[in-house]
């Protein structure tokens, strides 16, 4: 099989697509600009300037770092209509089924096992959850 | 989380190249915001009310739709032409692109391969793939660290995959981030391999949780590595009860023929 360093070197010219600004990098910061869309849209649609305020609902699962989301925040709604909101986050809290007793029970986290029989299979019912609720626009 | 990939790219940094391609300029059709083009598609019962000058939105919208719209649409393109659309996760370094380049080789007489790698730099995995003789698309995510439904959505464009065909997606090699990125694919495999340790799955669980099959790489190690199968299967399984296992070697062949058997069989039921 080939190295690649030879085919790299002398590989036909490629045509490079721009790509459009759109989910890419650190998967937090994906997800803050897709907040920044979503809620730009909204303000066009609803003929306002700004957000006042923003309702998120994230499972305690969903595979979002708060740190992080937290951190890309900061960096992605600077001169957005988001800029100035309050952020308002609503932790959905992870929820499972016993897979044996078929009883269901908050699952703090991944593994946990049923607090009724100590059975630590289960299938998750809740708590991936990634929405925006609502906005105040003005 | 990737901490490194916080900085800002320039918007032309993801490039999409269709191996063996002759140059020519274009625009990309495909140039404009997406955040603002797309929104007759959408069906929110957003309802609205006015408080003095203020607007409530009551909106209940996924922050991730624009990407799921977008991979149902490459998902309804594939079931149209009757294509397996594998996605291929895992760390860097299990063997993905070995996996596949065995894979290739072993049953290009048999089926039609079409190929989308993904990596953030050089094209050295789709040379990889292209000297296997299958079509490949090479995905530069540039700082990203993880494929998008646009980005298959515009690399499927390219690459033209026949009726009936398999077209194998090898997402960049991470863990954590693509398993919240529906690519619109009918099925997920998450490859691991025995030099990793075989507590990857507690460690990682959203990738197990989202994935159909687990591909458990370099078995031909197993003598001399302290890796435990059947508790990285017992882990994994907790997150994700429904997993299925083959237990492989893309080196030496061993448990390939189980996995192509999964090819045919997973092909069939479509």
């Amino acid at each position: 099989m080939p190295s690649g360093w030879s085919n790299l070197y002398f590989h036909p010219p490629a045509v490079f697509l721009p790509t459009v600004p759109f989910i890419r990098k650190m998967h937090e910061l994906s997800i803050v600009q897709s907040i920044v869309s979503i809620a730009e849209e909204q303000v066009r649609k609803a003929g306002a300037q700004i957000v006042d305020s923003i309702e998120l609902e994230i499972g305690t699962l969903a595979g979002v770092e708060w740190d992080a989301l937290d951190f890309a925040w900061q960096a992605g709604v600077p001169h957005t209509v988001l800029a100035h909101a309050e952020r308002i986050v609503h932790r959905v809290p992870a929820r499972a089924r016993c897979s044996n007793c078929q009883s269901e029970f908050e699952l703090p986290e991944w593994f946990a096992p049923c607090p009724h029989c100590g059975e630590t299979f289960s299938d998750l019912l809740q708590g991936r959850e990634l929405r925006v609720k609502s906005l105040v626009v003005s | 989380m990737c901490d490194t990939c916080g900085c800002n790219q320039p918007a032309d940094a993801v490039k999409i190249l269709l191996i063996g391609e002759e140059t020519k300029l274009m625009h990309d059709p495909h140039d404009h915001e997406h955040g603002h083009g797309h929104h007759h598609h959408h069906h929110h019962h957003d309802h609205e009310h006015t408080h003095g000058g203020k607007t409530v939105i009551e909106l209940e919208q996924d922050v991730l739709a624009q990407n799921n719209r977008l991979a149902e649409r490459n998902r309804g393109y594939f079931e149209a032409k009757n294509i397996l659309a594998l996605n291929l996760v895992s760390s860097p370094g299990s063997g993905k692109t070995a996996v596949l380049e065995r894979t290739l080789a072993d049953l290009k007489d048999e089926l039609a391969f079409f190929v989308i790698e993904g990596d953030q730099q050089t094209t050295r995995d789709a040379d990889r793939i292209a000297a296997t003789g299958a079509p490949v698309v090479q995905v530069n995510t540039g700082k990203g660290c993880h494929l998008d439904s646009d980005m298959v959505n515009r690399a499927v464009k390219k690459l033209t995959p026949s009726d009936g065909a398999i077209v194998m997606i090898e997402n960049v090699g991470n863990l954590v981030c693509p398993s919240l990125f529906d690519l619109g694919e009918s099925r997920r495999v998450v490859i691991i391999s025995v030099t990793e340790g075989d507590d990857k799955p507690l460690k990682y669980p959203d990738m197990f949780h989202t994935s159909d099959l687990c591909l458990i790489n370099k078995v031909d190690l197993l003598p001399y590595v302290p890796f435990d199968v059947e508790k990285a299967k017992h882990y994994a399984l907790h997150a994700n009860p429904k997993l299925q296992f083959l237990e492989i070697s893309a080196l030496t062949g061993q448990g390939m023929e189980e996995w192509y058997d999964w090819l045919r069989s997973t092909k069939n039921q479509l």
